[in-house]
């Protein structure tokens, strides 16, 4: 875990609620949650399909505005309800990644084009994108891969790639959820493994939803989600 | 790095695919505005390339470009009497269809006026005008006929002595030059039996008559040949053509002959004026909408294929939403696949057009103007195309990536 100079967290969640449809319909998929985690962190979030896990996730990736809460990102106050203070586009482009359990790579770009053109889209200049990219591919071991179109690589090589892209504009938050299920149980240890790594050497703080109770030792918190409650798992330090 | 190109190297075939489609859909639509432009060039070539300023026709008709015109060929004489016309030369023209060498000869049989006109003026590319007054003639290349080839028509056997290229009627079919004679001859050609019957039936219109009881020595006369017989007038000219003396007003010289109540008078242009008003008018109002058909139907498949392409990368483009990427981006993506199809369809429609059109049976005439318009339109129709694959896009969630 790395304390920024301030102490300021890297990501603070107070009260979030989600709430879909209305009177009868009305379902609460998140309850008053509330996280607050420094930056280099790694949290794992665990919970049954429908806990709310992939609401949470949404939310406070800015691609699923909750119903109530305050969403603070380095600081910086960027979701009141499902107001956003920010050009919430822009926000996601500059300070956060995202991995899937589907690498959803771009198959008609190159593993190094993958990488690169999620700093081009944030104004990188295309060399110095191209030269990050290849940065960040040789320090996840996939260097060797840089030109191949996704359908070349093998599964673990192209969740690699995708971290490789979530890291690439160096976010203050990244968001993982379920990386390792497509994944055999060693190639899962090592993506976890991975964002431990690259949390507690490029500061990023780091929440990764996850079914896989086998690796919970890589995380420095662990939380379970049930019925949109978030709650502290046993196994947390 | 653009996107649109990776995108396009990754899905080459069926990117090369549309375009090839798109491209031939376009050069048709190309082939058509340059057929209505050949149409006008066909039609026009030979009023223009005769060089007459005025075209005398039978009176209160619009002339044998436009309907049956018939006029008596000693008109040519008494034109020639008014002041300022240098020369007058008969118009005979008309389409015949004959079997040469096993296959159907259709061509337009065109009176040149012995021996003032022998066709110096027309343009041969092989061989010589005409040097004689009977049996040579002057061939369009389009007939497939040879030098020196020998062609029988009615009971006579031309000679082809000059080969042109691009000589052709309004209806397409290859000019032939002949002497007047040799062309009203071919015209009025007509079977032994024919003239035996026709002679017959006059006796016996003759024998009918109280002059033809009291006058034997008539029906010695009207059972001989038509010529001779003053009764029947010589046989007619569709029109004829007057070369005015250089620096002489044509509209005075129109205007005098048009005083006589027996003909009508059209200058050069007017006679142009008339074919294209014509026959060209439907043609080209009939190209007119299968190339608007053709325009509609390429924007739709065009929108089709954006619209599919879009599809295939909902899931790309919902990521790059996700990752922060910025409308521009995905509408440029979109519009730009959109324009390159178009473009290269138009660059493939271009190219193949200078292979395909010279062989199409009727002239292809491109003009610049044309290309330039259609251009403008394939432009049009790509930006309109990739429109309904753009609001797809813009409609796409960022989460839908989680799905």
């Amino acid at each position: 875990m790395i304390a920024d100079a301030n102490n300021t967290p890297a990501v603070e969640a107070i009260g979030l609620t989600k709430i879909y449809g209305s009177g009868n319909t009305e379902v609460v998929a998140m309850k008053d949650v509330s996280v607050t985690l420094a930056h280099g962190e790694v949290v794992a979030l665990l919970g049954p399909s429908g806990a709310g896990k992939s609401t949470f996730l949404t939310a406070i990736g800015l691609i699923n505005p909750p119903t109530a809460g305050r969403i603070t990102i380095g600081g910086q106050p960027v979701m009141d309800a499902d107001r956003a203070l920010v050009d919430v586009r822009a926000y996601r482009r500059q300070h956060l990644g995202f991995v899937f359990q589907k690498a959803n790579l771009m198959p008609f770009l190159s593993a190094m084009e993958n990488v690169s053109v999620a700093m081009e889209i944030n104004d990188v200049a295309p060399r110095d994108a191209r030269k990050r990219a290849m940065e960040l591919l040789e320090y996840l071991g996939v260097a060797d891969r840089a030109d191949h179109l996704p359908d070349a690589l093998s599964g673990g090589q192209q969740q690699r790639v995708a971290v490789a892209r979530a890291l690439a504009n160096r976010p203050s938050l990244i968001l993982a959820d379920e990386p390792t299920a497509a994944l055999d149980s060693h190639r899962g240890r090592q993506v976890m493994e991975l964002f431990r790594k690259v949390a507690h050497e490029h500061g990023s703080a780091v929440i990764v939803v996850t079914h896989d109770h086998r690796s919970l030792e890589v995380f420095d918190r662990t939380y379970e989600m049930e019925d949109g409650e978030l709650r502290s798992h046993p196994s947390s330090p | 790095m653009n996107l649109a190109t990776k995108d396009i190297r990754h899905n080459f075939g069926r990117f090369a695919l549309t375009t090839v489609g798109i491209g031939m859909l376009l050069m048709i639509v190309m082939g058509m505005g340059g057929i209505y432009r050949g149409l006008i060039h066909e039609a026009a070539l030979f009023v223009k390339q005769v060089g007459a300023d005025i075209w005398v026709v039978q009176g209160g008709t619009r002339g044998p470009f436009a309907e049956v015109s018939r006029i008596p060929a000693n008109l040519e004489d008494r034109v020639r009497a008014v002041p300022g016309v240098a020369s007058a030369r008969r118009f005979v023209s008309h389409t015949i269809q004959r079997q040469h060498r096993g296959r159907p000869l259709r061509m337009v049989v065109q009176g040149l006026s012995w021996p003032e006109d022998r066709g110096d003026w027309v343009p041969v590319t092989a061989g010589r005008p005409l040097r004689q007054a009977h049996y040579e003639m002057i061939a369009d290349g389009s007939l497939g006929l040879l030098l020196g080839e020998k062609v029988k028509l009615g009971k006579d056997v031309y000679e082809v002595v000059g080969l042109t290229k691009g000589m052709v009627g309004t209806g397409g079919d290859g000019l032939c030059f002949f002497t007047t004679s040799d062309a009203e001859a071919i015209q009025f050609d007509v079977p032994g039996e024919a003239l035996r019957l026709e002679r017959a039936a006059r006796l016996s219109r003759l024998e009918g008559m109280d002059l033809g009881r009291v006058t034997p020595l008539l029906s010695e006369r009207v059972i001989g040949q038509a010529s001779e017989l003053p009764a029947l007038a010589p046989p007619q000219v569709s029109a004829i053509m007057l070369t005015l003396q250089p620096g002489t007003d044509i509209a005075k010289v129109a205007e005098t002959i048009s005083t006589w109540p027996d003909v009508t008078v059209y200058s050069r242009q007017q006679q142009v004026d008339l074919l294209l008003s014509g026959m060209v008018d439907k043609a080209k109002r009939q190209l007119g909408l299968f190339r608007a058909l053709l325009i509609i139907i390429s924007a739709i498949i065009m929108a089709l294929i954006i619209y599919t392409l879009t599809l295939d990368k909902i899931h790309d483009i919902a990521m790059l939403k996700l990752m922060g990427a910025r409308n521009g981006v995905i509408i440029g993506l979109i519009l730009q696949q959109a324009l390159l199809i178009g473009v290269l369809g138009y660059g493939l429609a271009y190219w193949l057009g200078t292979y395909a059109f010279p062989k199409f049976p009727r002239l292809v005439v491109i003009e610049n103007q044309d290309l330039l318009s259609l251009g403008v339109i394939v432009l049009g129709i790509s930006v309109f195309a990739s429109l309904m694959g753009i609001g797809k896009a813009m409609g796409v969630e960022p989460n839908k990536v989680l799905s």
